[in-house]
């Protein structure tokens, strides 16, 4: 499966455009990592245990968003967008989608 | 007044910690960029200069969760009485962008461009942003590899 964020796959030609798929995941955070967070607030920093938590968050939604485009038969998935909103205090959604093709 | 207390002991405490986390941070920063130098980033849809035929490219990503310090935090809260710019969280995001950017090219150091780069910020904890100050940021884009980088890369 071939993934980029540009309007083809470079190398290649699209032979059949499969249409938008996406994926999306909401996480919350747990409690060991937030009173982490909140000694971090303090002395400022990077909260690493967010830092994970959003990363492997990302890579669940790319997972899915991926099975979606392996059932549509495509090879590809290109122009795909990120993004993060937060649905709830402590709650983080991530969505990610692109357009699924097929490459040769 | 006990309240007061523990207040100015977090402001201090957050001055010197981080004061020195942030110097720390730039300073490795400064120096990764340095050696990173080779591998450029745009945020163009078609790779820059001269390259040679692709043989590959795939999404490449860095995320970076960063917070500011209690003495900043209080800085930002004295600057939404008078207005004006807040240096502090300016520093914040500057960091945490050139962060995200520098683990996403960590995560690729073999391509030879990395092109249409974008980066995302967003505040993780909306519904209670008056306890964290925290921002992520997410830099994302795809990373070439060319014939000839490779040729280059295999009598190594």
């Amino acid at each position: 499966m071939f993934l980029t964020n540009i309007e083809d796959v470079p190398g290649k030609t699209i032979t059949v455009c499969h249409g938008i798929v996406s994926g999306s995941t909401v996480r919350a955070k747990h409690v060991g990592r937030d009173i982490m967070a909140s000694f971090k607030n303090i002395f400022g920093g990077e909260l690493k245990g967010y830092t994970e938590l959003l990363g492997e968050s990302r890579e669940q939604a790319i997972d899915r968003m991926k099975g979606q485009a392996q059932q549509m038969g495509a090879n590809a998935i290109v122009n795909v967008r990120f993004s993060t909103s937060s649905v709830a205090a402590g709650a983080a959604e991530i969505y990610v989608y692109g357009t699924a093709v097929t490459v040769e | 007044m006990e309240n007061l207390a523990i207040v100015a002991v977090f402001i201090a405490l957050g001055y010197f910690f981080g004061r020195m986390a942030e110097s720390r941070h730039y300073q490795s920063i400064h120096e990764r960029e340095q050696a990173f130098l080779h591998l450029p980033t745009t945020s163009s849809k078609k790779p820059l200069g001269h390259i040679g035929p692709i043989t590959q490219a795939r999404l490449v990503q860095g995320n970076v969760v960063i917070s500011v310090d209690y003495f900043k935090r209080f800085l930002a809260t004295l600057r939404n009485i008078f207005g004006g710019t807040i240096q502090a969280y300016e520093t914040l995001l500057d960091r945490a962008r050139r962060e995200a950017v520098l683990r996403l090219k960590e995560s690729c150091p073999d391509a030879d461009q990395i092109i249409n780069l974008r980066l995302e910020t967003s505040s993780i904890s909306k519904g209670d942003t008056e306890r964290i100050g925290s921002v992520e940021v997410l830099a994302y884009g795809t990373a070439i590899y060319s014939q000839q980088n490779t040729s280059q890369a295999a009598p190594q």
